[in-house]
């Protein structure tokens, strides 16, 4: 089911299927050309659909953004390893919730993807990695999974192409860290999901020690569209450097919130006003993370003008990440949230590398001595300090992904931090305190 | 240990999944499946899922202190988890916590008397865009206000 209204401003691509009466069954897919990507896939050289998937300019969903045909290339085909295909559906990035409707409204969909990509690098089984809290839908793709089987899209022989393919799905039990492509392969493999020193990439040494191609549920449920209807029709959806379209999560102070499919490089303004329905209660905007709380945040100022795709965001040194768009107003206090998103890093740090293991703890407890207003003005850079202290020292990009945040808070929004030294209560907060009290 | 027909049943097809030798990578979805049935992970479950797995009860202890959904005691029978990660927050996410910790006078993992209800506020859930979120057990819980807080919280109560 849909948990939001859709907006007449989506590209519906990926979502096309969503609202259908039993979007979810094998019928209604067939109904509407499922696994016709698969079939025309199956008709073509392996290098022909990795040259599809490069020409479409689909770059990778879960944060990243790493060009997804480029990532199958690398595949080395002709190991003499068996071959694996991972989903990550360990969709944990604090914003993002997108994963979630596209397995629930259209799981076959995700299935095709991954059959694509097994076609694409010489794969016969395929994990789907899917985090514990969301076992309705291990459900969903189970059963999903048996309709297939049953049915012939899964399994030997697929429908007379000669291919055969095998799907499962694996839940993980609450762990942030696992959605970082190697820790994800470590927990699959029944460790603690501890990041891997690369190189070697996944593509070369994956899953149980073989090649294997890892990317974002999204990615995969591009795949079917663009070898459906090719891979230019899906890069003319998008801007020059990325094709097609991104489920966007529209979170925090908008009207109407919800999980949206809108093209590559759609306005952030308009996405805001007429999307999301403006700023609740006729506020303004103070802030905005684009791609999940990893990313820098943005001022009000900043979002002017800028556009929701890779390279302008880059050009804002910010990041289009998962597509959690997490949206402030004028009365959100940035040190509150500067400290609820350090206090989730310090949670989830894995502990394997000293810089974030200590760098993220010491972070929150300045950050909640700080709201509390029992900081100094030297916490303030010592913030700082340690951010850049953490960046770059560590195995996988969580390190990063707790400092970007907080070096871009404490540098966009300083003037709040310096008012929280004053001794008293957090300057923004009693409004909102009196209304609960 | 005995397992019900069902658990059994997905206990097998788990142990099916992965490649030949690899069966150690069936652990974290035994151990959790296992939770759901029995309730919390014992000393006993723990030598079972070695045993069928192929490693020492160490090695489960090694890895299942590391996933926050695994739980080495009891919860209440009724697990109820509050989002107050960012999204949730900024739709008073951290409120509802404190209203629920209030109510039913426990905090953070911990259970009413009668082993009813436990709580845990609990980093991001996937529910951003219809936040405020909570999750009961495995059940999603969107757009959660403190007047409905407090009739799931009562009809849990009373709840077999």
């Amino acid at each position: 089911m849909l948990y939001n209204e859709p907006s007449p401003l989506e590209t519906r691509v990926l979502s096309r299927r969503f609202g259908l009466p039993n979007s979810a069954s094998l019928d209604t897919y067939l109904a509407t050309d499922g696994y016709q990507g698969f079939l025309k896939a199956a008709g073509m050289k392996p290098e022909e659909i990795v040259e599809e998937v490069k020409i479409s300019n689909l770059r990778g969903r879960g944060g990243a953004g790493f060009p997804a045909g480029m990532k199958w290339s690398f595949v080395p085909r002709s190991s003499p390893k068996p071959k694996y295909i991972v989903v990550n559906a360990d969709e944990s990035e604090p914003g993002t919730c997108k994963d979630r409707v596209l397995m629930e409204n259209d799981p076959h969909q995700l299935i095709e993807g991954v059959l694509i990509a097994g076609l694409a690098v010489g794969a016969h089984a395929g994990y789907i990695y899917v985090r514990g809290e969301y076992r309705y839908l291990i459900e969903i793709m189970d059963q999903a999974i048996a309709e297939a089987c049953a049915n012939g899209w899964l399994g030997k022989n697929i429908h007379g192409t000669g291919f055969d393919f095998d799907l499962y799905t694996h839940t993980g039990a609450g762990a942030y860290e696992c959605g970082e492509e190697s820790a994800l392969l470590e927990s699959l493999e029944g460790k603690r999901g501890i990041p891997r020193i690369r190189p070697p990439f996944p593509a070369v040494v994956g899953a149980f020690q073989c090649p294997t191609v890892l990317s974002n549920v999204e990615t995969f449920c591009a795949v079917p569209a663009i070898l459906r209807d090719g891979g230019a029709a899906f890069a003319a959806l998008g801007v020059p450097r990325a094709g097609g379209t991104k489920m966007t999560c529209l979170t925090g102070h908008v009207n109407k919130p919800g999980v949206y499919e809108l093209r590559m490089g759609f306005p952030v303004k308009q996405m805001i006003e007429e999307v999301g329905g403006g700023i609740r209660n006729g506020r303004k905007l103070k802030a905005l993370i684009p791609g999940g709380s990893s990313c820098p945040v943005l001022t009000a100022e900043e979002c002017e003008g800028l556009t929701m795709d890779y390279d302008a965001m880059a050009a804002r040194k910010t990041m289009l990440g998962s597509g959690g768009v997490i949206v402030m107003d004028e009365d959100t206090c940035m040190v509150k949230a500067a400290m609820r998103i350090m206090r989730f890093y310090a949670h989830e740090s894995c502990g394997w590398c000293i810089p974030c293991r200590e760098g993220t703890s010491w972070l929150r407890k300045i950050l909640v001595r700080l709201h509390e207003s029992g900081g100094t003005r030297d916490d303030i850079d010592l913030i700082g300090d340690i951010s850049r202290n953490m960046l770059g020292r560590t195995f996988c990009p969580l390190g990063d992904a707790a400092a970007m945040p907080t070096i871009s808070i404490v540098e966009k929004f300083r003037k709040e931090f310096e008012e929280h030294l004053s001794g008293k209560a957090c300057p923004y907060e009693h409004a909102s305190h009196m209304v609960t009290a | 240990m005995t397992f019900s027909p069902q658990l059994e049943a997905r206990f097998e097809k788990l142990l099916k999944s992965y490649p030949e030798g690899r069966q150690r990578a069936a652990m974290v979805p035994m151990l959790l499946y296992a939770q759901d049935e029995v309730g919390h992970i014992s000393e006993e479950l723990i030598e079972e899922v070695a045993r069928r797995v192929g490693v020492t009860a160490l090695q489960v202890n090694e890895v299942l202190s590391y996933y926050s959904m695994l739980h080495r005691k009891p919860l209440g029978k009724y697990h109820v988890q509050i989002c107050t990660n960012i999204s949730c927050l900024l739709n008073d996410g951290d409120k509802l916590w404190e209203h629920a910790c209030k109510k039913l006078g426990i905090g953070h993992k911990q259970a009413t008397a009668d082993g009813q209800i436990s709580l845990e506020e609990v980093e991001c859930i996937g529910a951003c865009s219809w936040a405020p979120a909570i999750q009961v057990n495995y059940d999603f819980h969107h757009f959660v206000t403190p007047e409905k807080l407090d009739q799931l919280l009562d009809s849990l109560r009373k709840k077999p």
